[in-house]
């Protein structure tokens, strides 16, 4: 634990910490059950899959509270991470010709990082403009200078868009440690587990009760996301925003609005990485994280939500 | 003590290779089982061979021989090392003024020692916009003076581009290797339909993708 985090941050952690523990335990004895009752009829592929996945978010709670634990270093340390995986997943599929060798290796190597390193300083002022102004502009360059036109418009859009949701919005995450909250300071690291929290048991809400209540799809066949289950999602979700009010700056009826607004543009990102995964004919966009896809798969509602959570964070509540 | 250093520089190899493309093996046609293999793939990239190494399973990595170019393997001298110590590549000269032994009794010889191979039949990296070269005769001498070790097409797949020919920097992008279903040189058959059939066999693990991709690949 880093000497600036005020103890009650961390007791705060801990107690976020201790609770997901609870719901996983939970919900992992109910796995074990449906297993051992099914058993008898062999083993059930919608229950493997589903036991597959409590295995990853034990892995994803434990990384999570341990990086918020350790503070800032922690969290652009993990989102580095992700970030760099979810780039690699999104540019595999993306048009590309030996042309663009430059603009990648500039993208990986360059970019990237530079990001990271920008959030890690609290340049808030350029972190926020670096990927859409000199990224934007140079990496076409790059390509250009290397004369293969054909595709040019895609090639170059679909590399810009990959940085966009895989390095600008996802830095935004650990971003918001460097946040200067009125009349809380050393608490901005919570703001972190709110946003995650608050999308991601949304997303598991809207899931499980699409699955079971679904009738109406969201986008027909792009997605199977339902009407029903994202009305049970903005539900969990609301009411989590509320709950978690405490963690944050925000009064109870301003976190469950928040709450209810970073929601649904998770929803919405879904849908549109959903989208593009179709346009490319994939079922997921990776395969590191066993029963959930790529890094993509697992992070696209938070990462559509960051910088919008971000900024309105900053708007109303910054010092 | 050489052994020891060639062995953690394999290691380490593999190591880099997994953080940089997180390669995937798609064992669609064959188990990872310690069984006798002639993997047969495509050939586009210098990263190709240290990316079929990587996804092979340690034990069958500790059996399996690369056959390779001397011409560029002996080059220099950290060739030299990666190339027969670390790969324990079985080199064979291309250049026929140069063959000292017959190539096909070297590879065989390996095959008797018991060793799985991995051999890239276009016999030279594939610069054209085909996804194969025709294949030389090579692969089906192999096949005849062995035929009942399995040939297992081996598709590498984005390999090209990660690294393209000319490149020295690889871009960290997802790769993947398939492992289609074995086959075996039939009686009686003649080389061209051999060649012809086998290098079908490897263009139909080729992953479908858009046509814009395909074109710009």
């Amino acid at each position: 634990m880093i000497p600036d985090m005020p103890t009650e941050t961390s007791t705060s952690i801990v107690v976020l910490f201790g609770a997901a523990c609870a719901l996983l335990i939970v919900a992992t004895i109910a796995g074990e059950i449906l297993r051992y009752r099914l058993a008898r009829h062999g083993s059930h592929p919608t229950v493997e899959t589903y036991v597959t996945r409590l295995h990853s978010w034990w892995g994803l709670v434990f990384l999570l509270a341990i990086a918020l634990l350790v503070g800032r270093s922690g969290v652009i340390l993990l989102f580095a991470f992700a970030s760099f995986a979810a780039l690699r997943e999104f540019l595999t599929l993306t048009r590309k010709t030996k042309a663009d060798h430059w603009a990648l290796i500039a993208a990986f190597y360059v970019v990237f990082p530079v990001q990271y390193l920008l959030v890690w300083m609290g340049a808030d002022g350029l972190f926020s403009i670096f990927v859409p102004v000199y990224a934007f502009l140079i990496l076409p360059i790059l390509s250009v200078i290397r004369g293969d036109g054909r595709d040019f418009l895609s090639r170059v859009s679909e590399t810009q868009w990959g940085l966009m949701i895989c390095v600008f919005c996802a830095s935004h995450i650990p971003a918001l440690v460097t946040l200067d909250i009125e009349g809380s300071t050393g608490r901005s690291v919570l703001l972190i587990a709110f946003l995650v929290l608050v999308v991601q048991l949304g997303d598991l809400a809207e899931y499980y009760t699409g699955r079971r209540f679904g009738k109406k799809r969201l986008a027909s066949d792009l997605s199977p996301k339902t009407r029903e289950g994202v009305f049970y999602g903005t539900l969990a979700a609301t009411g989590l925003g509320l709950l978690l009010f405490w963690i944050t700056p925000f009064t109870p009826w301003a976190a469950a609005l928040i709450a209810l607004i970073i929601y649904l543009i998770g929803v919405g990102g879904s849908l549109v990485l959903s989208a593009i995964k179709h346009d490319r004919g994939v079922k997921s966009w990776g395969h590191l994280i066993p029963g959930q896809g790529g890094f993509v798969d697992q992070m696209d509602s938070v990462v559509f939500a960051a910088p919008v959570f971000f900024h309105l964070t900053r708007y109303f509540y910054g010092a | 003590m050489r052994r020891i250093l060639a062995n953690i520089a394999g290691q380490l190899l593999a190591l880099f290779a997994q953080f940089i493309t997180a390669p995937r093996a798609d064992w669609r046609g064959i188990e990872p089982t310690a069984r006798q293999r002639i993997y047969f793939a495509n050939h586009t990239s210098n990263a190709d061979l240290p990316i079929v190494w990587t996804v092979l399973p340690p034990a069958l990595r500790r059996v399996t021989r690369p056959v390779a170019a001397a011409d560029y393997w002996l080059k220099t001298k950290a060739r030299a090392f990666i190339g027969p110590e670390v790969f324990r590549a079985i080199l064979i000269d291309r250049r026929s003024e140069h063959q000292t032994e017959d190539p096909i009794a070297k590879i065989v010889a390996a095959l008797d020692e018991g060793a799985s191979i991995i051999i890239f039949p276009e016999g030279g990296r594939n610069r054209s916009d085909d996804p194969l070269l025709p294949f030389k005769a090579g692969l089906y001498n192999i096949a005849k003076a062995r035929p009942e070790i399995d040939l297992v097409p081996t598709w590498i797949d984005n390999i090209a581009s990660v690294m393209p020919s000319g490149e020295v920097i690889p871009v960290p992008l997802g790769c993947t290797v398939v492992f289609g279903s074995p086959l075996h040189v039939t009686e009686g058959e003649s080389k061209d339909a051999f060649l012809t059939r086998s290098a079908a066999a490897l263009t139909a693990l080729m992953p479908m993708r858009d046509p814009g991709q395909e074109a710009a690949s």
